[in-house]
């Protein structure tokens, strides 16, 4: 749903659209008392209407491309993995290494907050494999295995991402980042 | 070399950018709360104008009481242009206008007081109080009440106007403009319901 109130621009059209209501309403109300009820019911149900599909500005460009690269002898590298995954392999020579595990959850635990068992399976799986590669941490991660990859670049700037899980879920992660994205 | 390594110490110890793994936008979600709050509240006068007018059958406006229609449709369309002039001075700013988006905000400014003074003469003169039974308690509270934030948004629209007499917007930064026009047109949507319903329906 679209944010009457996301800009200024946005909420001058709302104004306009509000306006046109009320005279819709003024008028069919000023002809018949119950016409005017109608016409109340109708104007609201078509602002809703028309904020619900409205398209979000700017929801269908791509994601944003980021970035982040080492010095010499520092290779950093951000797994990726999902949870209940039994091991992922990561090359010799990485010096930094930071396991998250997306703390999955369906849309209704994630919009109530009934994330806590979600988050321990994570949790559990990310200590795990980090206690099996070298110079690694776990780290639990959003719910959304793309945002979790944003949100863990913010603080860790890898220079390699290693994804274990399947096709689409790494094309998930090249398609937000621009540093190198392998299958574990 | 000590500097490279340095300059890469420094490039990954930035401190952190804003951490957030919500599915909602919290700008996005402040302002959906913004909303309810102010809808709840707006929601509570308007269930007591419903029950006070539908539910008992007061007549309205209660007789021999008469609401002045008329000064206030000269009010409403005062306060409908003030949105179109901080339109123009948003507009102005974002094209580099600096004097449009001076004049507009000013304008706002002197369009909303004139409202404001408007309601208060308005008040003095209506013929009936607080007092005087239900229908004069809920057209004080719901006018009086879009009063105060008619009160509140004056007040942000004068720092803004001080503000853009002394330089402080740029076509690219300038959310000051653009957070009091947000509320404006806020308080501008709220009156529109206001008016209809109180005055006119």
């Amino acid at each position: 749903m679209r944010n009457p109130l996301r800009s200024e621009a946005e909420a001058f059209r709302f104004l306009v659209a509000v306006i046109i209501g009320a005279l819709v309403i003024v008028g069919a109300a000023y002809l018949n008392t119950w016409l005017g009820v109608a016409a109340a019911i109708l104007a609201v149900a078509g602002i809703i209407w028309w904020l619900i599909q409205e398209p979000i500005p700017g929801a269908a460009d791509p994601a944003p491309k980021l970035a982040s690269g080492t010095g010499r002898g520092v290779h950093r590298v951000l797994v990726v993995a999902l949870p209940g995954t039994e091991s992922v392999q990561v090359r010799a020579d990485a010096t930094d290494v930071v396991v998250v595990v997306p703390a999955l959850a369906s849309t209704v635990q994630a919009l109530t907050g009934a994330v806590d068992d979600r988050r321990a399976e994570a949790e559990e799986t990310a200590n795990r494999l980090a206690a099996h590669i070298p110079n690694a941490r776990g780290e639990v991660g959003a719910d959304d295995p793309g945002l979790a990859v944003e949100d863990a670049l913010r603080t860790f700037g890898a220079d390699e991402i290693v994804v274990s899980g399947d096709d689409s879920l790494v094309a998930a992660v090249r398609g937000r980042v621009t540093i190198p994205v392998s299958r574990a | 070399m000590a500097a490279i390594s340095h300059a890469d110490h420094l490039e990954h110890e930035h401190p952190p950018e804003p951490h957030f793994s919500s599915r909602v936008n919290p700008s996005l979600l402040g302002m959906f709360l913004f909303i309810a709050s102010e809808i709840m509240l707006f929601g509570a006068f308007f269930t007591a104008y419903f029950f006070v007018r539908v539910v008992n059958g007061t007549p309205w406006p209660t007789p021999p009481f008469h609401l002045p229609v008329y000064v206030a449709f000269i009010n409403t369309l005062i306060l409908v242009t003030s949105s179109g002039t901080i339109h123009w001075a948003l507009h102005s700013i974002k094209h580099g206008n600096v004097f449009g988006m001076r004049a507009g905000l000013l304008l706002t400014f002197l369009m909303g007081l004139t409202f404001l003074i408007t309601q208060g003469i308005e008040y003095s003169r209506i013929g009936f109080n607080t007092g005087d039974g239900a229908f004069a308690t809920i057209f004080f509270c719901l006018t009086g009440l879009h009063g105060a934030h008619v009160f509140v948004g004056l007040t942000i629209l004068l720092f803004m106007t001080i503000r853009a007499f002394r330089g402080h917007f740029t076509p690219e930064d300038h959310r000051g403009v653009e957070l009091a026009g947000i509320y404006w047109h806020f308080v501008d949507v709220m009156w529109i319901v206001v008016y209809m319903t109180v005055y006119i329906l």
